[in-house]
């Protein structure tokens, strides 16, 4: 099993409070890794760590270090939008930005100038609104506000918008919570074709959606991490007190 | 547990007792409602009919052409042409709002992006404790400090450097000028714009902002591509709030821009807006014929260009707004 | 993942930069303001200046103050907040519970957003006519009239800002009780905009003290107390305004601090609003 994603003795805190203690863990590449536990206990936290958002909460101070093919993303000399272009991340609630469903899959092709560079914006645009699976639904009306996509399409639009800018990993926090049951299976099928070329990290609240997409699966708890490991053993058959209570519902 | 009221007689109950005038006064109430609504709108035409009413006389006697186009002003001999106070007019609000609106809008952007909340919660409430300061404060600051610099440091750069520009030529000025009215104007309208765009930029929900850095964005551009064009429609609010005030003002202007009733053709020309015509001629109005009517007609002008600009706006505004909601 | 000076960058630098040279100028420029306003206007505020009216001689430099101006300012920006108050309010809740969502509201609240951008100046020669059309002279009465219509637009959209802010559970609520549109228009509406009433009270009052276009025509000016609705008033913004233009620079100094006082006289009547809205705010449904 390959690393991609590497965190060294992770601490955060937000201006009074540590939201993650010391996290250390090594997340596979190719597979989806699924972070659960209770609602507080810092999943959120432990994503946004990754593509460097916490550096958008004034007040937060981070010790330990996250490595991205063994290069850590919080040195210096790096810039944070590189790391995000490299990191994409799914919302929790999707955000069409105020332009056209076209414009939204372009955006990032233009902001990093990647369309100069040999591609044709109209194939580009293309071939991410299929890989997220809503070509067929708006080929007809690309240039229509986004907005007027349903919630379901919207997040799958936010997807390809998210996969333009041809990220290595994909982080999701809890990306079907705003979406009906349909919508929510249609982005987990994207997710599990995804997984092929991308490396994928969820936080989610269902634990079934955790056991259907989950390769490997990481606990927390109040800003710990309690277990991790392959998915099988640690929703299965885990190791910690405190993981089986969780799965066993007493939270 | 048993409810005592429901124990007694009906008739005694105390909710029970009803006021047969509840239902008249809620009619009552509601039509003397109404008819103070219909206050401002019966306000706003009188104020028509009644500067029309006053300016007839001299509609009467002089082609409207000649009025408006007209460049002489000379009461005494009948003449009464207001091109030049329009023309002052809108120099002094334009220059005003060009020097006003960019770097209104950057501090803005900067105080809702850029600052740390802790300083746009201080800065909110000191903005709109300045945009109470009267124009009469303004007027004396322009007179104190920005008429000498004009005349003093302004002028005499420009004619340095800048003196090839069309509208920069400068000819003896006393710093009494459109430039000083300008940057007075924009100086008093910038809490008002400054404040309304930090508010609707403020409104934007992150959400918006964290799907633009996700895919890379700096904020600049996340700022530009997405914040500023979802805020656009209260940004074009508070320019038109800004405008307002700038175009109807009187007494900072009258105090710094020289009252000239002269075509200017540069920014350090003196020149006379519609405004000071009237506040500065009120006494004298009813002794010369005619003059009280024209005075009146330049109130009429002014009017009718709040009236059209309020319409234009609220239909760009419509506009927008449909185009960016659906 | 390493930096480039790549384009983007330097336009996110260049804007900030830009951005923060922007802030500096205006807050500059608004600092500005109340220095020279304090600087100019301290040395010549005595006692004399807030107790005294003017004396013989007072604009050739003598003795006396300009306490006329100071009680004219607060008789007619008080007289006009009133008048505002009493037509603005059934104006907007009228327009909010009785004539919610109407074409006739939509009409009257554009009739609003004219006169709030119609200039005072405009005020002040309505009101002019209107004198002359009735016959009366520049008075106190003619000044807090016109000052009233030029306060209705600001009070009258602020409170309107106010109730749209309200949730709509409060007013169902009401309704759910059995109160009818008016009580629940005084009880409920009323009750819950009062802290931001209170703001938008004293917003009207301090653009009414400072305004001097309007008044020009008609309080006119007088070295006395007004003792009657039919006398006329001084002001304060016309006293900074007259003083200023007399050739005499002690005079021109106690224009400077007509104008000290002025903006005293604003800036606590909005500090006061704020702390009379948060006392208020107690009761208030967020
Ligand atoms: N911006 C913030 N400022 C201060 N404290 C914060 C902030 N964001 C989160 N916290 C605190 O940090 C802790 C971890 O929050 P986090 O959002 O990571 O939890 P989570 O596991 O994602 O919860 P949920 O399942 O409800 O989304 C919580 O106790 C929260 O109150
Ligand atoms: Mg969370």
């Amino acid at each position: 099993m390959e690393t991609h994603i590497s965190i060294r003795n992770l601490n955060a805190h937000y201006q009074d409070q540590q939201a993650l203690k010391n996290i250390s863990l090594d997340i596979p590449k190719n597979q989806i890794t699924v972070i659960i536990g209770p609602s507080g206990c810092g999943k959120t936290t432990l994503l946004k760590s990754m593509n460097r958002f916490l550096d958008l909460v004034s007040g937060t101070q981070i010790s330990g270090d996250v490595l991205i093919d063994d290069e850590s993303i919080y040195a210096p000399s790096v810039d944070v939008t590189e790391v995000r272009k490299k990191v994409g991340l799914l919302l929790q609630r999707p955000f069409p930005l105020p332009m056209s469903i076209y414009d939204n899959v372009a955006y990032g092709l233009r902001i990093h100038s990647m369309h100069t560079r040999g591609h044709s914006l109209d194939t580009a645009v293309q071939h991410y609104l299929e890989m997220a699976g809503l070509w067929d639904e708006v080929k007809d009306r690309l240039h229509a506000p986004a907005a007027r996509l349903s919630v379901g399409q919207q997040q799958r639009l936010c997807l390809a918008r998210g996969l333009a800018v041809e990220p290595e990993i994909l982080l999701g926090d809890e990306p079907t919570s705003a979406l009906d049951p349909l919508s929510a299976l249609n982005i987990e099928k994207r997710l599990m074709a995804l997984k092929e070329q991308y490396t994928i990290v969820l936080v989610t609240h269902i634990l079934r959606q955790a056991k259907r997409l989950a390769d490997y699966a990481v606990f927390m708890y109040l800003g710990e991490m309690v277990e991790h490991g392959p998915a099988q053993q640690v929703l299965e058959n885990p190791q910690q007190e405190r993981t089986r209570a969780y799965l066993e519902g007493e939270f | 547990m048993t409810n005592k009221l429901l124990l007694m007689p009906r008739a005694s109950r105390p909710r029970e007792v009803q006021f047969p005038s509840r239902r008249i006064i809620d009619r009552a109430g509601g039509h003397a409602f109404m008819m103070t609504t219909a206050f401002p709108l019966l306000i706003v035409i009188l104020m028509i009919v009644a500067l029309l009413v006053r300016t007839r006389p001299i509609l009467e006697s002089k082609p409207i052409g000649d009025l408006l186009l007209g460049q002489t002003w000379h009461p005494l001999r009948g003449e009464f042409g207001f091109y030049p106070f329009i023309i002052g007019t809108l120099w002094i609000t334009l220059a005003a709002m060009l020097l006003a609106v960019p770097p209104c809008l950057l501090s803005a952007v900067f105080l809702a992006e850029y600052a740390r909340p802790v300083i746009g919660a201080i800065m909110k409430p000191l903005l709109d404790l300045l945009a109470g300061i009267p124009s009469v404060v303004y007027g004396v600051w322009g007179l104190v400090a920005i008429v000498p610099w004009v005349q003093t440091i302004a002028a005499p750069a420009s004619q340095q450097w800048l003196d090839f520009l069309p509208f920069f030529a400068v000819n003896n000025t006393t710093g009494y000028s459109i430039l000083a009215g300008a940057i007075v104007l924009a100086v008093m309208v910038a809490p008002v714009i400054i404040s309304v765009t930090y508010e609707v930029m403020q409104a934007v929900p992150d959400g918006l902002r964290e799907s633009s850095l996700a895919v890379g964005a700096t904020r600049w551009q996340t700022i530009k591509h997405v914040v500023v064009p979802k805020a656009a429609p209260g940004i074009l609010i508070g320019i038109v709030l800004g405008f307002s005030r700038a175009f109807g003002e009187t007494m900072a202007v009258l105090m710094v821009v020289g009252n000239v009733p002269r075509v200017p053709s540069s920014i350090f020309d003196p020149a006379y807006p519609l405004t000071a015509l009237i506040a500065n001629n009120y006494g004298e109005m009813l002794s010369i014929p005619l003059y009280d009517s024209a005075l009146m007609g330049a109130a009429l002008v002014l009017l009718m260009v709040v009236l059209i600009f309020n319409l234009a706006s609220a239909l760009l505004l419509q506009h927008i707004l449909r185009r960016s909601q659906t | 993942m390493k930096r480039r000076f790549s384009r983007r960058y330097l336009e996110e630098k260049f804007f900030q930069a830009l951005m923060g040279l922007s802030l500096l100028l205006v807050t500059g420029s608004l600092a500005g303001i109340l220095l020279t306003v304090v600087i100019k206007g301290a040395p010549a505020l005595t006692l004399d200046m807030i107790t005294k009216t003017p004396q013989g001689g007072y604009y050739l430099g003598k003795e006396g103050g300009i306490l006329n101006a100071i009680v004219g300012s607060l008789y007619l920006a008080g007289g006009g907040t009133i008048l505002a108050l009493i037509v603005s309010i059934p104006t907007v809740l009228g327009l909010n519970v009785y004539a919610r969502g109407t074409r006739w509201a939509d009409l009257v609240r554009l009739s609003l957003d004219l006169m709030w951008g119609t200039p005072s100046i405009v005020y002040g020669a309505f009101g002019f006519t209107l004198m002359l059309a009735l016959g009366l002279k520049a008075s106190l009465l003619a000044g807090i009239i016109v000052l009233g219509l030029l306060e209705l637009p600001i009070m009258a959209r602020a409170v309107d800002e106010l109730i749209r802010m309200i949730p709509e559970e409060l007013e169902e609520s009401s309704f759910a009780l059995g109160a009818n549109r008016f009580e629940t228009a005084l009880f409920v509406i009323l009750r819950q905009i009062l802290p931001g009433l209170a703001t938008a009270i004293l917003l009207a009052f301090g653009r009414g003290i400072g305004d001097a276009a309007s008044v020009l025509f008609t309080a006119g000016y007088t070295d006395r107390i007004p003792d009657s609705l039919m006398a006329p008033a001084a002001s304060l913004p016309l006293a900074v305004f007259f003083q200023l233009n007399t050739p005499f620079p002690e005079v021109q100094q106690r224009a400077y601090a007509a104008a000290l006082i002025l903006t005293v006289i604003v800036l606590l009547t909005s500090l006061g609003s704020r702390w009379l809205a948060g006392r208020l705010g107690r009761y208030t449904i967020r």
